[in-house]
């Protein structure tokens, strides 16, 4: 294994970050440099510019209107990406249903919504996690039930269906027999009475309400579903077989949030503010010692995640499955960016009080800060949470017995 | 297919069994052993062609090094060949490398660098020893220098000692090859944690010839100190394969051994620390490959980097793993019976002799701060 990429693929290091100089519109760029949360609008903007390029979804295979890059190069392109702090886009269509359905739709279903994904004219969220059902996933309760013309009539409640205010469509977990429901009838285990539909959120007896996150934004939404129904061509995969697509759809999401690149942005801020901040005496606080020891720990950390992604990456381009080296980029990366946040936060002392306010009353690259410190306790908790990840570890990896 | 060849040599030739015998013995390893490995050409791995060796990549010493770890083999490898095998190779002319590092690479001699001393810490150039000239040629040497890797068993020492400048100076300290049985030369061999061996030097006035300085006089500081990065990043190498040992071990235990009736690696709170020992290690070994790799290729700063931030990871991450080995083993793995403490105190070993924490963090720190460094 070789650490110094291609000259080949340092040339397309260099085109993506010249496009990307180029092609960030200038009100982007200024919320980039001081890392302020984007707008949907932000989003889907930057979004269509990546689509008009062709980078928009650098993994998805060329005949479905990926770019056919090779895995370094994706690499590359979703890193470049990440450090210049470009609009992060929505990963409901992108890198879970988009993936889902060319793995496991029918033609119908790849034509009719692979196409606006890509061009961003259908957004997308996520509808798994239910009051009742969090962790234990497969005890959800939403009905998906087939009336006298063939279509499911759905009923029950989704929460954390991220950014649903935004979406268009909705992909769902529901149980399509209800003998395998916790406290129903029997029969079954409950991983297998659930269906994997897809829904369209203007179908009556969908109601979506927005919910602020710790962090202040307008992140979470509860989607309630009362009679709604859903036409048949809606199901991916066969009636029963969801709880396998799910588990295949949150590996593509383990992937996809390590977030290295946003945490080596957060440790770059945090010197930043360290070299700004008085510390005792009046000097600043990256003189301390101690705050040079956590700063380098926390860069330490963040190292070793980064080199076991290159190793999962040099894997990848000999076409090797993702091995052991793979399954510990959510678990740590998670846990990484928080650390980040919060060492971020102990550095600012007293200025880390303030919260949405006007240019002037802090730095403006650390005004962000305490929403984002707040809005990441979420890294260890959202595509399963860390505990859960350490169940599947043990289990799947370690091969540690069940009790 | 080198990585193959340790790998089966560690499991095969020497099980862990053998390092728990090795430690009654006085010399701790086995000269037909050492022949071996000379023969299978590890010694010579990252000796150049020119010297006698095969002018590999310290990388490929590095994933040997790693397999050699995973059951603890005893051989001074680290010893021998990183330390003293790489001082000789940067810093001897042609004469010297063929007077002392071709037979090093064949297994006949063994070299080991006498750098610390006392109060030096992790600093190469706090080197009281001196070397004093003498008229009409040569140097006359006398100091101590302490915990000399594999002294009890060289036939060579490179010992560091100040030819100018002040106590703490890195200008002026200067190197030299002293045979073993040259008069002057006390070796007290003694006892380490991990049932090894080092040396205690005393350096009584020895009288060597010029051609006995190795490198240009008064410059050695900055070569002990690439000296002992490369030694660090073979310590990382070495400790990654105790980790995924110890780990190997760890759930196997939990996956066999059972209490309240049931297996133990059923609970919970049990999977969730392996699963922490499976990440450090993995981080560990990811560490060691890239601070391996810019051991070959890196720029200076760069290099300096990988290793810290590896010896870090050592010593945070590394120790997690065999302490909680050891934790998870409960009462069994607190005697001297069971193998997880020989591996636990071989990785405490590891992460003093060359940095610690503390250094290595500092070290970092300095490297990576202010902010407008790359990240």
């Amino acid at each position: 294994m070789e650490l110094a990429f291609t000259p080949e693929h340092e040339s397309f290091r260099r085109e993506v970050r010249s496009w990307i100089q180029e092609a960030l519109p200038a009100d982007l760029r200024a919320k980039s440099e001081v890392d302020a949360n984007f707008e949907m609008e932000e989003v889907m903007r930057w979004h269509r510019i990546l689509f008009q390029r062709g980078w928009v979804a650098p993994h998805w295979p060329a005949e479905h209107g990926g770019p056919g890059l090779d895995p370094t190069r994706r690499f590359i392109l979703t890193e470049e990406l990440e450090l210049a702090g470009t609009p992060p886009l929505s990963p409901f269509g992108l890198g879970m249903v988009g993936p889902l359905l060319i793995q496991f739709g029918t033609p119908a279903q790849k034509q009719r919504f692979l196409p606006k994904i890509l061009s961003g004219e259908e957004v997308w969220c996520q509808g798994y996690s239910e009051p009742n059902a969090g962790s234990d996933l497969a005890s959800l309760r939403t009905s998906a039930v087939k009336n006298g013309s063939g279509k499911y009539v759905v009923d029950g409640q989704k929460t954390w269906t991220t950014y649903a205010q935004y979406a268009d469509w909705i992909f769902c977990l529901v149980r399509t027999d209800p003998k395998t429901a916790p406290g129903g009838a029997g029969g079954g285990k409950k991983q297998e009475g659930i269906s994997f539909l897809l829904i369209d959120l203007e179908t009556p007896g969908v109601e979506v309400k927005p919910m602020l996150t710790l962090g202040g934004t307008p992140a979470f939404c509860e989607t309630f579903f009362s009679g709604a129904e859903v036409p048949a061509e809606n199901l991916v995969g066969p009636e029963g077989g969801g709880w396998t697509l799910a588990k295949a759809l949150l590996g593509h999401e383990r992937t996809l949030i390590a977030a290295v690149g946003q945490s080596r942005r957060v440790v770059r801020r945090v010197k930043r503010i360290a070299a700004q901040a008085a510390g005792p005496g009046g000097r600043p606080l990256i003189d301390d010692p101690r705050v040079r020891g956590r700063i380098a720990a926390l860069e330490i950390r963040l190292r070793g995640l980064q080199m076991a992604n290159y190793r999962a990456l040099a894997g990848a381009q000999l076409g090797k499955a993702p091995g052991p080296e793979s399954s510990i980029l959510k678990l740590r990366g998670s846990e990484v960016l928080q650390q980040a946040f919060e060492l971020a936060m102990d550095i600012m002392g007293p200025d880390s009080l303030t919260w949405f306010n006007q240019p002037g009353v802090v730095e403006p690259f650390e005004e962000w800060v305490p929403s984002a410190f707040c809005y990441t306790r979420a890294t260890t908790i959202y595509g399963g949470s860390n505990e859960i990840q350490k169940n599947v570890l043990a289990k799947y990896i370690l091969g540690l017995p069940a009790r | 297919m080198l990585v193959d060849t340790a790998a089966s040599f560690a499991k095969k030739s020497s099980p862990v069994v053998r390092a728990r015998k090795l430690r009654q013995d006085p010399l701790g390893f086995e000269p037909r052993v050492w022949k071996q490995m000379a023969e299978l050409g590890w010694l010579g791995l990252c000796v150049p062609e020119s010297d006698g060796g095969f002018g590999g990549r310290f990388v490929d010493l590095a994933l040997v090094l790693e397999q050699l770890g995973s059951t603890l083999v005893p051989e001074p490898l680290l010893a021998t060949c990183v330390l003293g095998g790489t001082a000789l190779a940067r810093a001897g002319t042609a004469e010297q490398r063929a007077r002392w590092l071709a037979p090093l690479a064949a297994g006949e001699l063994h070299a080991a660098l006498a750098w610390a001393e006392r109060d030096s810490r992790y600093d190469p150039a706090a080197c009281a020893a001196r070397a004093e000239k003498r008229p009409g040629g040569g140097f006359r040497l006398s100091g101590d220098k302490v915990w000399v890797q594999g002294g009890h068993a060289a036939d060579l020492f490179l010992v560091s000692a100040r030819t100018g400048g002040g106590a703490r100076e890195a200008a002026g300290v200067s190197l030299f090859a002293v045979d073993r049985d040259a008069a002057g030369v006390e070796v007290q061999a003694v006892d380490t944690m991990d049932g090894r061996r080092a040396a205690m030097l005393r350096l009584g006035g020895v009288e060597v010839g010029a051609d006995r300085l190795l490198g240009q006089e008064g410059q050695a500081a900055g070569l002990l100190g690439d000296v002992l990065d490369v030694a660090a990043a073979a310590a990382c190498a070495e400790g990654a394969g105790i980790a995924q040992a110890v780990l190997a071990m760890t759930v196997e235990y939990l996956k066999t051994r059972e209490q309240f009736g049931l297996k133990i690696g059923t609970f919970q709170v049990l999977q969730h620390r392996a699963v922490e020992m499976f990440v450090e290690s993995e981080l560990l070994r990811s560490h060691s490959i890239e601070a391996s790799l810019r051991i070959d290729e890196g720029e200076a700063d760069e290099r300096r980097r990988a290793v810290s931030a590896a010896l870090v990871q050592l010593t945070t991450g590394g120790r997690l793993v065999v302490r909680q080995g050891v934790q998870l083993h409960g009462g069994i793995g607190c005697t001297d019976e069971h193998d997880v403490g020989l591996y636990f105190k071989r990785m405490q070993t590891l992460g003093v002799l060359f940095g610690d924490e503390e250094h290595h963090l500092a070290r970092f720190a300095a490297l990576t701060q202010p902010p407008d460094a790359p990240v």
